[in-house]
């Protein structure tokens, strides 16, 4: 077995047996040929493989700050009453195991969980008793899973539409054959492509750099590991577009002479592996994949799916380049870029799902058609998700340099007070951000928005967001690591009501350590929206702190510091 | 092979072209500190502690192989507290209780806090349970002291090419894992080599610790902290006071306090005692000028009275690791109170069979859910680490901050442990 494909077997096991056993182990490490505590390490770098046995049905609870609005914990306390089982613990049923999990893209739904993969949504005490009695009745979650396809709420006028209008298959792809790999360069340069995963590096420019690689050995990975709490943009395209990405993915292959190509698609969103398979299939049946495809000669070109198993990180490029080769997920050291070391050491190019289907689509539409839309730096349209306190959660494809404002009216945002665009990693905006508009001019938005009202508890979604960096940072380096659970501390103490200014001030301070110090952009960005939040909202923060000069005496809550052992003499004295 | 030229904090180097950082500065006679590199390994970029800017970005020194005309900064001021807010991490994020560490004195980490002059911690301790792991046939894996650095990864393997070591788990539950069966395989030298290469005491080999009597450890560098000659002093108008208690500590720093012999003699001259043990004055009859605090606080008459000197003292001094960050009462802090009152009252092995009570009573201060350091209970102005403290260290401190004369604790006075 090669170790690439040591990811796919533990899936098998983990299907097939409930769990990864010793046994499977010890096997796992002799065919591979490593120590037994190597695959342990991979196997519990994943959340979704378990080194216990699980029930008949596992159960993956969405904890993150929009299911928490929207009921959280009564959903939680519904699934142990009705299953008799708690969250995190085996071996309590051999029917039911229960885990809470972070974002799984289902934010317009909330709130949402997986059984056996299969997604629940709009979860109520009321609607969780009686999908639980089903399973113990012995009906298939599949067929009690939602449909969750997210509604598209709007869409630009048709000549100013890219993403969401009709898609013919091959459309983009015919025009490869009139096309050479640097006239499709220049198109994408036309438009300055960049990278819709967040960090909008630009497409061409990569693209070229693996073209003109001495590595002869070229893979084309799709990034459809979309784990940013509250985004689920990506999801869309997969479930509307997924000939779009995999056309985008070809001409990317056909630019570089890349023979294969994964797509990594995250395990949250297993139930979508089969849409995609059946595309592809598609795609090999018009001979638009596979040996001499698109009707060009020598142009061979395989897409295979690799499932990930539960890594927020892995949506790193290099921490996916990682695991697609059956190891942890972690980020490698910025020495070299994929494009020159990926993949099993070929030249490899990570793109978003996004940008490989806008890639399809400049091709299909011409550089001219796109060029029309959009602002001086951002051409063409940009797909939203917008959740939270809206009446219409969902999709919007819209045109750069939209308003934030608009947005808000469009999905009939109810008081916002509190916009996070682009998830915990990325920024925190208020009332006086609502005029920006949305583009490289003025505000990036990666895809995503979640909108809180005036009622929404800033410290409750700052300390999710924390919670969740602390469990999903890789852990090999000290500031992200170390850094996140001090941080995390600090939150629990302003909840306390014990801070000062003083305090606000370290939080700023640690978080350029953690910003400098950290080797990947998990760590980087971490405590972005917390910093930013203490100047946005500095009037909620002048509340709950008190304001003190650089010598000021410390608080000590000591009625807290006591209340364990005021406890334990209760219970034990009478 | 190219030799480039570079610049280092304005100083021009030369090496040759691509060569790591690390090394190249240390040709040019730089030293960049660093817990996880190996010169004959790839970067390994855990520990951070390596940070130096590249063209005015931050990154960590392991990663960069030098080209021409590169501009790297090692020791601005902002870079040399990022790189001492790093080892803090590592300090809160393990339990790192030197005074009782195999490896103390011998330990990378442990240097490299003196080197950067940790006294007390900027964060808060975490204090987060963790395993010291005996199963292994000769090697001991202490996680409390494990900062992650990835070396025994790298260069612990058996004869046939299989790795003993590994990461387990991901974000702050993150381990190093240790695979049994190849442990086995280690021969006592290439065991003993693990203990040597890990920067801390998570890594210990059974029978092989402590073999080094205090003073011949690698870091034991000795410099028999002179006193401050107390005839040189200049004298103001009254006796200074100072005021001395011991919290949870164990009256260890006390003893070091007296530790001056007849320099005792000379310091009566200077100051006198208020409320002290060495006085055994109960209660403050004036305002003092010094508290000396030893120890932390584990229960509430602890805080009564920290409060109690930091009203009637105008400066504060933390004496000690119990004091900084609670040290060896500490130990209790990865374990819930109850579990300890129980172990201690109602399970032990002297306990009456079916005994219910947990002492308590209204003139009993209560337990505190853990140990804390006294900066979290008031605002500490100085902190004197060791433990104890050499008691010229501690004196000199003291003097330092009564008469104003020039004085800095050089790092080799600086101890843990």
């Amino acid at each position: 077995m090669k170790r690439s494909k040591l990811l796919t077997r533990l899936w098998e096991l983990q299907n097939n047996e409930g769990y990864i056993s010793d046994k499977a182990v010890l096997e796992l490490s002799k065919q591979l040929g490593v120590s037994k505590n190597e695959i342990e390490g991979v196997v519990t770098f994943y959340h979704f493989f378990h080194r216990q046995p699980t029930g008949k049905y596992i159960i993956y609870l969405n904890n993150s700050i929009l299911s928490e609005f929207k009921g959280f914990k009564k959903v939680k306390a519904a699934f142990e009453f009705e299953t008799g089982c708690t969250f995190g613990k085996y071996g309590q049923s051999n029917l039911f195991s229960l885990f809470e999990t972070s974002c799984i893209g289902l934010s317009d739904q909330e709130c949402a969980a997986l059984i056996n993969f299969q997604p629940v949504t709009h979860l109520t005490p009321q609607s969780v008793k009686k999908i639980i009695n089903q399973l113990k009745k012995g009906v298939n979650p599949r067929s009690i899973a939602h449909n969750v396809t997210s509604k598209i709420q709007f869409t630009p006028k048709p000549s100013k539409t890219v993403f969401f209008k009709k898609y013919e298959l091959g459309n983009a792809l015919n025009k490869l054959k009139s096309n050479t790999s640097e006239t499709i360069l220049q198109e994408l340069k036309k438009v300055e492509l960049a990278g819709k995963g967040g960090a909008f590096f630009p497409t061409a420019q990569k693209w070229e750099i693996s073209k003109n690689a001495s590595n002869s050995e070229k893979v084309i990975i799709c990034n459809a590991d979309e784990g940013e709490p509250g985004t689920f943009k990506d999801k869309s395209i997969i479930e509307n577009l997924p000939g779009l990405i995999i056309e985008g993915m070809i001409i990317a292959a056909f630019v570089t002479g890349a023979t294969n190509g994964f797509i990594y698609l995250r395990a949250e969103y297993s139930y979508l592996k089969s849409k995609l398979e059946n595309t592809l299939i598609d795609f090999y049946h018009h001979k638009l994949l596979g040996e001499n495809c698109c009707g060009i000669a020598n142009f061979n070109f395989n897409i295979q799916i690799q499932l990930g198993a539960g890594a927020y990180v892995c949506g790193a490029e290099t921490a996916l380049i990682e695991s697609l080769e059956g190891f942890r997920g972690e980020p490698r050291l910025r020495i070299q870029y994929p494009t020159e070391n990926g993949y099993l050491g070929s030249s490899s190019i990570v793109n978003n799902v996004e940008t490989f289907a806008k890639a399809a689509r400049i091709i299909e539409l011409g550089s001219e058609y796109i060029l029309k839309i959009g602002t001086a730096k951002s051409k063409g349209t940009k797909i939203i998700c917008i959740a939270g306190d809206v009446a219409k959660p969902g999709i919007y494809e819209v045109e750069w340099g939209t308003s934030l404002k608009k947005l808000l009216e469009i999905s009939q945002a109810t008081a916002p007070y509190y916009v996070q665009s682009s998830g915990p990693s990325g920024d925190c905006l208020n009332e006086s951000d609502f005029n920006r508009k949305i583009c490289k001019e003025d505000l990036l938005c990666g895809g995503s928005l979640m909108v809180f009202n005036r009622n929404r508890n800033l410290l409750k979604i700052l300390k999710n967001y924390t919670k969740f960096f602390l469990t999903e940072s890789c852990g090999s380096c000290t500031p992200c690591r170390a850094g996140n659970q001090i941080i995390y501390a600090k939150i629990k103490k302003l909840k306390q009501g014990i801070c000062t200014s003083q305090d606000l001030k370290e939080i700023v301070e640690w978080s350029a350590i953690m910003q400098k110090g950290s080797r990947c952009g998990l760590g980087q960005y971490a405590t972005n929206t917390f910093v930013q939040s203490l100047a946005k909202f500095e009037k909620y923060f002048d509340g709950i702190v008190t304001t003190c000069a650089e010598n000021c005496d410390v608080e000590f809550d000591m009625e807290k510091a006591v209340y364990d052992y005021n406890l334990l003499i209760k219970n034990t004295q009478n | 092979m190219k030799n480039i030229s570079f610049n280092i904090d304005g100083r021009i180097c030369s090496a040759t072209k691509g060569e790591n950082l690390i090394e190249a500065a240390k040709q040019n006679g730089i030293f960049i500190p660093t817990l996880c590199h190996f010169k004959h390994l790839n970067p390994l970029g855990s520990c951070r502690v390596c940070i130096v800017n590249l063209n005015g970005h931050a990154i960590a020194g392991c990663s960069v192989f030098v080209e021409e005309g590169m501009q790297i900064e090692v020791n601005t001021p902002e870079l040399l507290d990022t790189r001492k807010a790093i080892l803090e991490m590592m300090f809160v994020e393990g339990n790192h209780f030197c005074p009782s560490c195999e490896k103390s004195g011998d330990c990378q980490m442990q240097n490299l806090a003196y080197e950067t002059g940790i006294r007390y911690t900027r964060f808060p301790h975490l204090f987060v349970d963790r395993i010291v792991d005996a199963r292994p046939e000769r090697i001991v894996v202490n996680q409390n002291r494990c900062i992650k650095c990835k070396r025994c990864f790298e260069e612990v393997e058996t004869n046939d090419g299989y790795k003993v070591f590994n990461f387990s788990n991901k974000g702050n539950k993150t381990i190093v894992s240790i695979d049994y069966e190849q442990e086995a395989k280690l021969s006592e030298t290439q065991a003993e080599y693990a203990m040597k290469i890990c920067p801390t005491g998570s890594i210990l080999v059974k029978g092989k610790t402590f073999s080094k009597p205090f003073g011949d450890r690698i870091f034991d560098q000795v410099s028999e902290g002179k006193a401050i000659a107390f005839d040189k002093i200049n004298k103001k108008g009254r006796k200074m006071r100072i005021a001395t208690t011991s919290l949870a500590g164990c009256f260890g720093c006390h003893m070091s306090l007296l530790d001056i012999d007849l320099g005792i003699l000379d310091v009566i001259e200077l100051v006198e005692f208020n409320k002290s043990p060495l006085t055994d004055i109960k209660k403050f009859t004036q305002h003092c000028d010094i508290g000396l605090v030893e120890g932390g606080c584990c229960n509430t008459d602890n805080i009564e009275v920290l409060r109690t000197f930091r009203e009637n003292c105008d400066v504060l001094i933390s004496v000690g690791e119990c004091a900084i960050w609670g040290g060896v009462p500490a130990i209790r802090n990865t374990i819930p109170v109850e579990d300890c009152l129980r172990e201690a009252y109602l399970e032990s092995l002297t306990s009456e069979e079916n005994e219910t009570v947990i002492p308590y009573h209204e003139d009993i201060p209560k337990i505190l859910n853990k140990v804390y350091p006294n900066h979290e209970i008031v605002k500490i102005d100085y902190h004197i680490p060791g433990c104890p403290p050499n008691a010229n260290h501690i004196w000199n401190v003291v003097k330092n901050i009564l008469f104003e004369e020039e004085f800095s604790v050089v790092y080799p006075e600086f101890k843990y442990d």
